[in-house]
């Protein structure tokens, strides 16, 4: 099995466990995130790479953006995969009909203006005109129609589940698009952002085997950037569409997505400013507070606001003892957080109290709060019958470390020490990605790490009312619920340290962040 | 006897081997010296050496680094000791069948060795690791079978040489079984190279395994120096002592045991040995 294949997969799983147990946690609009800057350095010198700028109105023209991609993705066109490297690569190539505001307001995107009828069911959405493809043919109507309701629904399992949900699209003229909805559905007008909702060039597409067009190596869309050249295990050149609909967009020349595997030689490379700007976990957790010193970099944790990592501790509820609600009450207590944020994640993170969000609309406070006491865990673990043998031990389970950076074998490593207090022993496993992401497709784990974006999407009841109250009504009933339930161990609201050069404007100036198309980043 | 009284004079077989006792010692005694688990979190990460209860700093999560350098010894000579013993196994039961019985039986063997000796002994020990999974039984495998075949090449040279000799003849004539010949008579006499190969061997043994731990191949759920070096390898420029400690454990043992087995190697060369 190839690893596209592997991870479409792993995706759909993800998906279907956000339906089956996670789907609570959606919700479509999230309040702005609270983040102040992990700190303000004072502008100091800048490091001297000459970068060919010439001034516009406005905002400055050219200029090479050098960042950074780890992983380097298999693929560049997101419609058919939505891993991380992939989205974040992706996001300058292909655009979407709206962007959001770092508060989750829509913008707009290849629509330069929508309207929803009274009744929630009719969307209609005028596009820009003058878009084109990176081939040069342009972008209509029928390419918004195909994406969505054709190419995505097949290629795409978060998308499927909110396109999907589309019953009549038409197209009464070569800008126009109205999408009828089966039954009102609140979220849908968030859930068009660049990674859910690509506009693929039908023309290319239609009736093709989507996954083996020859095309996805020249990954064709009608972003500010277009893929020039791609060295497998060096860099992805990507240089500016000529041809792109926004006046005087975009401002940079190219951007050039360095793949480097090493986290030391990724800190150095920023160190020696050789990269502008830095995502994800491209800078590990314990390398941020010393390169947060650095002058000529802004640190900050904006731009994820659309996705609002949520961190977890997967539980195999199909396996014994986990399937018993009290085992996994005892692992949440037994789970040290606050000394795990501080060491594991330097403080980076904030603490979780259930599977919403706190920076999200919906978000219930009043929620069981475990805590942490290593009492508490051992009188639920004896409760069940649980005794510790005459090594201490009352049960041993196997943690899968994710396979994805040192931050993760460390927390796998805090884990087993945390939950090793309360007689609870684990071993840890390592595997490979391709490993990883088998074996939690196939339910072959017992314990793993796990991170989840909260994306737009649905849980049917409240998606589908429009009264406000009685959508925070019902979200607040289903997390009391589920936090009295743990089926996972909910840790951490994650964050990010983004580095950015302080030359560099408007990087996380919507709530997609790093993820979107940087038509509007300048070096100023 | 003779060959220990002339191990006690050779001195830097002596040096070598107070080191080793050194090592030894500290892994007998972890346990005592180091009560808690080594992977618990004892201290504020990142503390530099000579920080109050933490002789030689903490990693990036705050566990002790002299609690891992002294439990970790104890992996690093159990799987040495262990590995070896599996590749001498394998290599003397190998080369010593090649040799006494020669002609069909030993071209087989030799093919064999040198299908193993043409794979590039890391790369194949880090393909087994990470086929069968890293655990502390597949590491200690995969160093057996990719350090054997010296040892069979070596045991064959040497039964071939003792094969024709009189008192082996002698022995053969009288009717004893081949298993006997072998066992009791050829291999007491051709033991010597094979416990300074094996000596040697151990030493290799735990360089492997350092760096299938530091590769991350190690088993995750024991305390070892290659691991050590291997989580410390990012964070070098913040916490030098994380890597400089572990490394300086596994030199020194490295090198007392090379230094152990050129000592049994000059004391039990007849030639080198009769000079003295």
């Amino acid at each position: 099995m190839n690893l596209t294949s592997r991870c479409k997969k792993k995706d759909d799983r993800q998906a279907l466990l956000r339906l089956v147990i996670v789907s609570v946690n959606e919700e479509e609009i999230m309040n702005r995130r609270e983040f102040a800057k992990l700190m303000g350095v004072s502008a100091a010198a800048l490091s001297g790479i000459p970068l060919g700028l010439t001034r516009a109105a406005g905002a400055t023209k050219g200029g090479t953006l050098n960042t950074i991609i780890q992983p380097e993705p298999p693929i560049l066109v997101t419609a058919l995969n939505q891993q991380q490297p992939t989205l974040t690569l992706g996001g300058k190539i292909y655009e979407s009909l709206l962007r959001y505001s770092p508060d989750l307001k829509p913008m707009p995107g290849l629509a330069q203006s929508w309207e929803v009828s009274p009744d929630g069911l009719t969307y209609t959405f005028k596009l820009f005109p003058n878009i084109t493809f990176h081939d040069g043919k342009p972008l209509t109507s029928e390419d918004v129609v195909f994406s969505m309701t054709k190419m995505l629904v097949e290629t795409h399992a978060r998308a499927r589940a909110i396109y999907s949900r589309i019953a009549k699209s038409e197209t009464p003229d070569r800008l126009t698009v109205v999408f009828t909805l089966k039954a009102p559905f609140a979220p849908f007008l968030t859930a068009l952002d660049c990674t859910t909702g690509p506009i693929v060039p039908k023309h290319i597409y239609d009736g093709s085997d989507y996954r083996k067009n020859p095309a996805n190596a020249q990954a064709i869309g009608s972003g500010p950037f277009k893929l020039k050249e791609w060295v497998k295990g060096s860099h992805v050149h990507l240089v500016r569409h000529d041809g792109y609909y926004r006046k005087d967009e975009p401002y940079l020349d190219e951007v050039i997505y360095r793949i480097i595997p090493d986290a030391a030689s990724r800190s150095l490379a920023l160190e020696q400013g050789k990269i502008q700007l830095t995502q994800w976990n491209d800078i590990e957790f314990y390398d941020v507070a010393r390169l947060s010193k650095l002058p000529n970099y802004e640190v900050t944790t904006k731009g994820y606001e659309y996705f609002a990592p949520h961190q977890w501790l997967e539980l195999n509820n199909r396996v014994k003892p986990m399937d018993d609600k009290r085992f996994r009450q005892a692992i949440a207590h037994a789970l040290d957080l606050k000394s795990m944020a501080a060491r594991v994640y330097f403080g980076m993170p904030k603490i979780a109290t259930g599977p919403v969000s706190s920076k999200t609309k919906f978000y219930e406070p009043d929620v069981k709060r475990y805590g942490y006491s290593v009492e508490k865990a051992k009188a639920l673990l004896d409760d069940m019958g649980l005794k510790p043998g005459p090594d201490g031990k009352r049960v041993t389970l196997k943690y899968l470390i994710p396979p994805y950076g040192e931050v993760y074998q460390r927390a796998g490593e805090f884990i087993r020490q945390s939950l090793g207090r309360a007689g609870i022993d684990i071993q840890l496993e390592t595997t490979d990605v391709g490993g990883w992401a088998d074996q939690f497709s196939n339910w072959d784990y017992e314990m793993t790490g796990n991170l989840v974006y909260q994306y737009g999407r649905l849980f049917e009841e409240a998606a589908s009312t429009i009264d406000e109250a009685k959508r925070q009504e019902f979200y607040s009933k289903v997390q009391k619920i589920l936090v009295e339930d743990v089926p996972v161990i909910w840790m951490f609201e994650a964050a990010y340290p983004t580095f950015i050069d302080k030359r560099l404007k408007n990087v996380t100036s919507t709530g997609v962040g790093i993820h979107e198309s940087f038509s509007s980043v300048y070096f100023g | 006897m003779t060959i220990l009284k002339a191990f006690l004079r050779h001195p830097t077989g002596m040096i070598g081997l107070f080191f080793l006792l050194c090592v030894v010692l500290l892994a007998v005694s972890a346990p005592w010296l180091f009560p808690d688990d080594p992977w618990d979190m004892v201290g504020a990460p990142f503390q530099p050496p000579l920080t109050e209860g933490l002789w030689l700093g903490s990693d990036m999560l705050g566990r002790d680094v002299a609690a891992g350098i002294a439990h970790g010894a104890r992996i690093s000579l159990i799987i040495g000791v262990i590995s070896t013993l599996t590749s001498l196994t394998i290599g003397v039961t190998v080369g010593a069948t090649a040799g006494y019985f020669g002609g069909k039986v030993d071209e087989i063997m030799m093919r064999l060795t040198e299908l193993f000796q043409t794979i590039p002994g890391f790369v194949l020990a880090i393909l087994l690791v990470a086929t069968l999974g890293p655990k502390i039984s597949n590491v200690i495998f995969a160093i057996g079978i990719v350090s054997w075949p010296p040892l069979a090449r070596l045991t064959r040279a040497e039964f071939m040489r003792l094969r024709g000799r009189e008192f082996v003849q002698a022995a053969v004539c009288q009717g004893q079984r081949a298993m006997t010949v072998v066992l009791r008579r050829i291999l007491p006499n051709a033991i010597s190279p094979i416990i300074v190969t094996g000596s040697l061997a151990v030493a290799s043994a735990i360089l492997i395994e350092s760096a299938l731990s530091f590769m991350g191949l190690g088993d995750p759920n024991l305390m070892s120096w290659g691991f050590m070096i291997g989580a410390a390898r990012t964070v070098i420029r913040q916490a030098w002592w994380m890597s400089v400690f572990p490394g300086l454990a596994i030199l020194l043992t490295v090198l007392a045991i090379n230094l152990v087995g050129e000592g049994l190697n000059d004391v039990m060369n007849p030639r080198i040995s009769r000079r003295r």
